[in-house]
């Protein structure tokens, strides 16, 4: 009998095993095979043929990457989790789950109980390669991410969803001067809670546990936070010896079933498959040489002039820009000579970065330079500006745009495509007109690159270039980047070369860019003078297609990666008035500083506050939301009206103890509207009300166990976290009706609810077990029909026994107080807007749903805009103001009808504007931004939109909104000009 | 708020062409490669009478980029497909931009796919801005630019539905058991020659005559008695039975050895008119239409159980029985779950399940709104009901790769074969 051989090729590994005749394990092995799939599954065959010698084998191929491989080489093949499954019941028979965690996949397969499998959907998110990536951010390998992870004392929510989000959450992390232990198990933990929200979508995970794949077996901390969070003990949590083969034993067992082959025709069979034709490829960058050196030269022509700073004698200007996840730094002369540049990745440290860079200016010069004027920028503006005491802390847009113009005059569109954001702005007439960053989805393209080229073994520089002469860049899509793995491993599968994929990553970036984040129609669009900048353009195969893409010839300066820093500097340079205030190099020689975090407990948000002391004495607090983080008192929140609605929503419970009981209602979804009406519903009808907890993220976990579809919106995912909190409060039934209709406003064609607002209450009795017909009643009704309505609410509540009549008083009730609290939302808003005026204040109509006003949903925006001193506004508090409107999509939801109405009266008012709010993964949305935004910019006015989702981070959300109102401000300016 | 002729309208719109009743004359009409089965039979008819209609199949990766550039990338995957391959067709040269106009469904519910008309406006208005957009739709939108219905027409359509139905379900019956290659394809090229005749003839009514014909055309091919693992297609309408849609699903389960079993368009039809009279029910949202619906339930419903009965006497598995779907959806979810395709989806996955198909594709597009509820909602009640149900749910974008779908897919093959293995097994004991 021939002995068994299973071959898993996984995303990012190789793993070969071999089994005796009598199916015990005589070898595995485990290697990396950057991308080079063929070779690497070759080179182990020769090694088991150097082993074992010329005999015959029965062999299975198993693995993401496998599936091609086998299909071309006439390999058995078996799907990778069917070969876990396979082994599991050989050497685990008492096993009731299992949970293995790939290089790109995760899977869960339920043994007992209803024996199920599941793989990671779409979203990669919280697996290997998301380790991998996390690790990369931080500068670590995950060998020492594993092992501070250890030492952690507290763990921050980081989004778990996809790779970008997560970072988006780090970054400020980092940015703040949170602790890498801390930071390391965040991500363990943020992994787990993928795991167990996505993929266990509704079941639990309990009872003896296997845990299987490279991650799981290397990394201690990710144990750990597996165990903790499903509460396994030694017992119940397994870690087979063999885990990271696990698979490929596996497919060997699996191979029992399957014709032996001799190992040379296994072999020869590998070697012979051929790329195929399946992988859509484009033309290479570069017809020739010629081109290539054309190209470069052309672009020459955009540097800088230098200056030597050892000789320079004179006053300088001194640009910070201290981005996500790089620090850059310019010093330039007052004729605007490059004095001193650099550019480093923040590693964490980048106060380090500046005071070390500070030093080495200071040196150089050797005391014939004065700083005579320093701005800062970015992400880490404010932390750089108290620490360095610079004269100016500056929005990013604006400093970028200084930059540009000093290149190009007549510069009309900037793209800057940074580290993990990409920036667009629009000029008009001198002033920026229209900003576009990118959605939290779609960022982190710039380093994706750069952890892509790790992955391949390679320094970015050198991964990039390969791709110039590539000869059939392969069209990779163009989506968020993780959606990019995939198709990156799509090619691989297909036996694309490392060249293609690198141009093929190139030409994604830039077409992710123009398509998905400045949602050009054409290239045409984008404008005649083009400025290209960002730290990824200094790339050239990037740059190249961008050309090729727009078909037109671009300005990329020398400095493209230092545009906002030299911007910041030239802000410096034409404002300053009088002394500079920054860092003495006398100063710099004591400076050093300290940094604590602690969680507020100043009110709901529980912000973590990160704390930096400066060896002057000198304090920076940030990661609060609200002045009282830095112990400041709290600004008045009277003209938020965001705020006032969600207080005022508890108003409308009277808080009577029924004598017929008590009812559930849970704080979710269309509650935030419809509150009133119920809770006067119910209190009139004799039962006691008892609301949900208020939404935090904590609630959310409480609930995530019964999410089913991962890819739902936040204010859906959270309704789950409500309903968990009402049962634990023993109410007699939780009430949740399904409206397929809201009610009728009279001014759109239709008055759907959303599919998700109307049916939700279905998914949570489906999907939660202590969910029954008798605690939780959900009964269709159209509150615009008085009769059915009423028939539909006696029926539902039939063990109550109510009469019609009370049915009806009790909604006569129910309707007064949502009417009440209709009218005082409305009085609020001119209220609002009196006091605003009369100030001076800005006015923004921050324009979503009713359930937007939920603080854990919106992460505090309101708050944001009032400390920015911004009067807020809701939808709903003006689209009685605004005249009806006909629009070009079909108007059929009451929301949205309100929305379109809002946008017209802001058309008409142009001291208000208009920031509208998005949860990630609304579809109707898609709908409702593009024709919002025709509306506005028909009548010559800005749209903002904002995207929100389980992300906490409000950096990206303020930098938005400063330049929103730099641009209100530069637009205000103008038309004074005018007049 | 109170309803007001005399409020004052601030009007957004843009202006774009309307369809108008001369272009019948003028213009030729292209429509979305939706179903192939159905779709086929009806451009043959209205050709016939007298509209110059042409299904589209283009489906290169250009489609797809098309969309991806003019559709807003977050909305569903069909609007992006259907744009995408309305613009591709246009830039083909083949048709002339000043005589074309392009056409599609619009149902007028509460999901956001009766959004597609004013999407695909937008996306022509950037290149091609003569080319009318036509509606065809049953609920009075659109009245400037709708595709004329007269109940002679809603008759021919609704026959065209049922013949493609029986078509496309007893070709995927034969097609994976035939022993001698492509007899099947020979079978269905027959049928449409018998379909054709019927049109032609005015005589499409008679259907018993000619699902006789198709039936004795399809038990004429030789099949082999190997068993088969069945999967049920179910999910949104458009990636259901869409190839471009679904990378060509169908295609895929028949190389993987599986016998696709895709429920009946006129379930959807159906779906539809019931829905209207349950809105009046729950609601009282009674209209003018609303007794026609009923009617028109009835009538199409008396079809469908007759062809049911011939399919049997046939030996064929027959179409689902529409009041059988009904009670199958009140054991998983409420009928008042109608938008997008709503309870039809859990009620078709339950229906498969008694019917002997207990492996399940629930297709998707990325996001669909309604089935987050209706879809991957409602799959942990129906494992609960039927043990061996074993249901993947896919979700098809411009981006998903196809490894990543087909691993899935694969995934839930495997534990179809394992669990047909052991039923044999247990046969056998």
């Amino acid at each position: 009998m021939p002995k068994k051989m299973g071959i898993d090729v996984g995303s990012t590994t190789v793993k070969v095993t071999v089994l005796s005749e009598d199916l015990q394990v005589l070898y595995t092995s485990y290697e990396r095979h950057f991308a080079r799939v063929k070779e690497c599954v070759l080179n182990q065959l020769s090694i088991v043929e150097q082993k074992f010698g010329a005999q015959e084998f029965c062999v299975s191929v198993t693995g993401s990457a496998g599936l091609g491989l086998a299909e071309r080489a006439k390999l058995s093949f078996v799907q990778e989790v069917q070969a876990a499954f396979t082994a599991i019941r050989k050497y685990y028979p008492d096993a009731d789950a299992a949970v293995e965690l790939g290089g790109e996949d995760a899977k869960i397969i339920f043994i007992t109980g209803g024996t199920e499998q599941r793989m990671n959907g779409s979203c990669a998110g919280g697996t290997g390669a998301f380790i991998d990536q996390m690790a990369t951010l931080l500068n670590l390998t995950v060998d020492e991410m594993d092992k501070l992870s250890l030492q952690a004392e507290k763990v921050y929510p980081i989004a778990s969803r996809c790779g970008v989000f997560a970072k988006s959450d780090i970054q400020p992390l980092l940015n703040q001067g949170a602790k890498k232990e801390d930071i390391s198990a965040s991500i363990f933990q943020a992994v787990v809670d993928q795991t167990v929200s996505g993929l266990a979508q509704g079941r639990r995970i309990k009872g003896k546990v296997l845990f299987l794949g490279g991650p799981l077996y290397f990394i201690k901390g990710l144990r750990k936070a597996f165990c903790d969070t499903l509460h396994l003990d030694g017992e119940h949590a397994i870690f087979p010896e063999n885990a990271p083969c696990f698979m490929s034993i596996g497919a060997a067992l699996y191979s029992q079933n399957v014709e032996p082959l001799p190992l040379e025709e296994i072999i020869s069979r590998i070697s012979s498959v051929k790329e195929s034709d399946d992988i859509v490829t484009g033309e290479p960058l570069f017809a020739d040489r010629e081109g290539y050196e054309e190209f470069v030269s052309r672009h020459k022509a955009s540097d800088l002039a230098f200056a030597d700073i050892k000789e320079y004698k004179g006053d300088a200007y001194l640009g910070v820009d201290s981005g996500s996840t790089t620090t850059k730094l310019v010093l330039i002369t007052p004729d605007c000579r490059l004095l001193y540049q650099h550019y480093q990745s923040n590693n964490g440290q980048p106060l380090d970065i500046v005071a070390e860079r500070l030093r080495e200016i200071y040196a150089l010069s050797e005391g014939r330079l004065r700083i005579a004027g320093a701005a800062v920028t970015g992400y880490g503006e404010d932390m750089m500006k108290a620490a360095f005491k610079a004269d100016f802390g500056i929005v990013e847009t604006v400093a970028h745009f200084k930059a540009a113009v000093h290149f190009d005059p007549k510069v009309d569109f900037i793209i800057d495509i940074g580290g993990q954001d990409i920036k667009c702005f629009k000029i008009k007439n001198g002033a920026i007109d229209n900003i576009m960053l990118n959605e939290a989805c779609s960022s982190g393209c710039g380093s994706f690159i750069q952890t892509f080229a790790k992955a391949m073994g390679m320094e970015i520089d050198e991964f990039s270039k390969l791709g110039l002469f590539a000869k059939h860049p392969v069209e990779l899509g163009s989506r968020c980047t993780v959606f990019m793995n995939s198709s990156v491993k799509q090619a691989q599968k297909e036996g694309a070369s490392v060249e293609d994929i690198s141009a093929g990553l190139s030409s994604s970036i830039v077409k992710n860019a123009i398509y998905k984040v400045i949602r050009a129609k054409t290239p045409d669009e984008l404008g005649e003078h083009i400025l290209v900048q960002g730290g990824t353009f200094l790339n050239d195969a990037v740059l190249r297609c961008f050309e090729k893409e727009t078909g037109k010839r671009v300005v990329r300066p020398g400095i493209a990666g230092l545009m906002g820093a030299f911007g910041a500097a030239l802000y410096a340079k034409e404002n300053i008035r009088g002394e500079s205030t920054v860092i003495t190099e006398e100063e710099l020689k004591n400076f050093t500083y300290t940094s604590k975090s602690h969680t507020c407990k100043g009110c709901t948000s529980h912000c973590n506050v990160n704390v930096i002391g400066f060896s002057d004495g000198r304090k920076f607090i940030s990661g609060n939301k609200c002045e009282k983080g830095a112990g400041l008192k709290p600004h008045s929140d009277e003209l938020d009206m965001y705020n006032y609605k969600y207080e005022r929503l508890f108003q409308s419970v009277e808080g009577s103890k029924g004598k017929r009981g008590r009812v559930g209602l849970p704080l979710a979804l269309g509650f935030y509207e419809q509150l009133p009406l119920w809770a006067g519903f119910f209190e009139r009808c004799g039962f006691e009300v008892v609301l949900s907890e208020r939404s935090s993220r904590s609630l959310y976990f409480k609930g995530q166990h019964t999410v089913a579809s991962d890819t739902v919106c936040y204010p859906a995912k959270l309704t789950h976290g409500h309903i968990e909190s009402l049962l634990d409060a023993g109410v007699d039934f939780i009430f949740f009706p399904c409206e397929s209709y809201n009610l009728d406003e009279h001014d759109s064609v239709n008055h759907y609810n959303c599919p998700v607002v109307a049916y939700y209450p279905e998914l949570l009795k489906a999907n939660n077990e202590r969910l029954t017909n008798d605690n939780f009643i959900m009964p269709y009704l159209d509150l615009n029909d008085e009769k059915t309505a009423v028939r539909a609410l006696k029926n539902a509540l039939k063990r109550y026994k109510f009469s019609a009549a009370e049915i009806r008083a009790g909604l006569k009730e129910g309707f007064a107080r949502l009417n009440k609290f209709y009218a005082d939302v409305y009085a609020k808003g001119e209220e609002i807007l009196l006091k605003a005026r009369k100030e001076g204040k800005p006015v923004i109509v921050l324009a979503g749903r009713p359930y937007h006003v939920d603080p854990e949903i919106n992460h505090g925006i309101g708050k944001l805009l009032t400390s920015l001193g911004i009067a807020v506004l809701s939808e709903d508090s003006v689209f009685e103001k605004g005249k009806h409107v006909l629009v070009n999509v079909l108007n059929q939801w009451t929301y949205h009808a309100r929305l379109y109405r809002a946008a017209e009266y802001v058309t008409e008012h142009s001291d208000v504007n208009l920031v509208q709010l998005v949860s990630f993964g609304c579809g109707i949305d898609a709908i409702t931004t593009d024709e919002v935004r025709a509306m506005l910019e028909s009548r010559g006015r800005l749209y903002t939109q904002i995207k929100i989702d389980e992300i906490n981070n409000l950096g990206v959300v303020k930098i938005r909104l400063r330049s929103m109102l730099a641009a209100i401000e530069e637009q205000k300016r103008r038309s004074d000009e005018r007049k | 708020m109170k309803e007001n002729k005399n409020v004052p309208v601030a009007d957004f719109r843009d202006t774009y062409p309307k369809f108008t009743p001369e272009m019948k004359h003028t213009h030729k009409i292209l429509i979305p490669d939706m179903l192939p089965f159905h779709f086929g039979i009806i451009v043959d008819f209205l050709r016939k009478d007298g509209w110059d209609i042409e299904v589209l199949h283009n489906d290169s990766r250009a489609v797809i980029d098309e969309g991806l550039k003019h559709v807003h990338n977050d909305t569903c995957y069909p609007a992006l497909c259907v744009t995408g391959q309305f613009i591709d067709a246009l830039k083909s040269g083949k048709y002339d931009p000043e005589h074309t106009a392009v056409m599609i469904t619009q149902s007028g519910g509460g999901c956001r796919a009766s959004n597609y008309i004013p999407l695909i406006r937008k996306a022509l208005k950037a290149e091609f801005p003569k080319v009318p957009v036509i509606s065809l739709n049953f609920a009075g939108l659109e009245k400037d630019s709708g595709f004329p219905v007269t109940l002679k027409m809603i008759l021919k359509l609704a026959f065209a539905v049922f013949y493609g139905d029986v078509l496309m379900s007893l070709y995927n019956q034969c097609k994976p058991y035939e022993l001698e290659a492509g007899a099947s394809d020979a079978a269905r090229e027959d049928c449409l020659k018998v379909i054709r005749e019927a049109f032609d003839k005015n005589k499409y009514r008679s259907y018993k005559k000619w699902t006789k014909a198709l039936l004795q055309r399809f038990s004429a091919v030789r099949r082999s008695t190997e068993k088969k693992i069945k999967v049920g297609i179910v999910g949104e309408i458009y990636v259901k039975y869409s190839p471009l849609g679904n990378s060509h699903l169908e295609d895929f389960l028949l190389s993987e050895g599986c016998e696709p079993v895709v429920p009946a368009l006129m379930d959807y039809v159906m779906y539809c008119a019931v829905n209207n009279v349950n809105d009046a029910k729950l609601y009282n949202k009674k209209n003018a239409s609303t007794p026609l619906f009923a009617l028109a339930y009835k009538y199409l419903y008396g079809v469908q159980k007759k062809i049911i009965r011939m399919m049997k006497e046939y030996g064929f598995e027959p179409l689902h029985d529409f009041e059988h779907l009904r009670r199958c959806a009140d054991k998983v979810i409420n009928q008042g779950v109608k938008m997008g395709e709503g309870w039809l989806i859990p009620a078709e996955m339950a229906a498969l399940a008694e019917t002997g198909t207990d492996n399940i594709v629930c297709a998707q597009p990325f996001g669909c709104l309604p089935n987050h509820i209706a879809g991957k909602g409602t799959i942990r009640t129906l494992k609960q009901m039927y043990e061996h149900e074993n249901i993947v749910a896919v979700d098809y974008d411009p981006s998903a790769t196809k490894v990543n779908q087909e691993n899935r897919i694969k995934l839930m093959l495997a534990t179809a074969r394992e669990n047909m293995e052991q039923e044999e097994k247990a046969q056998k004991n």
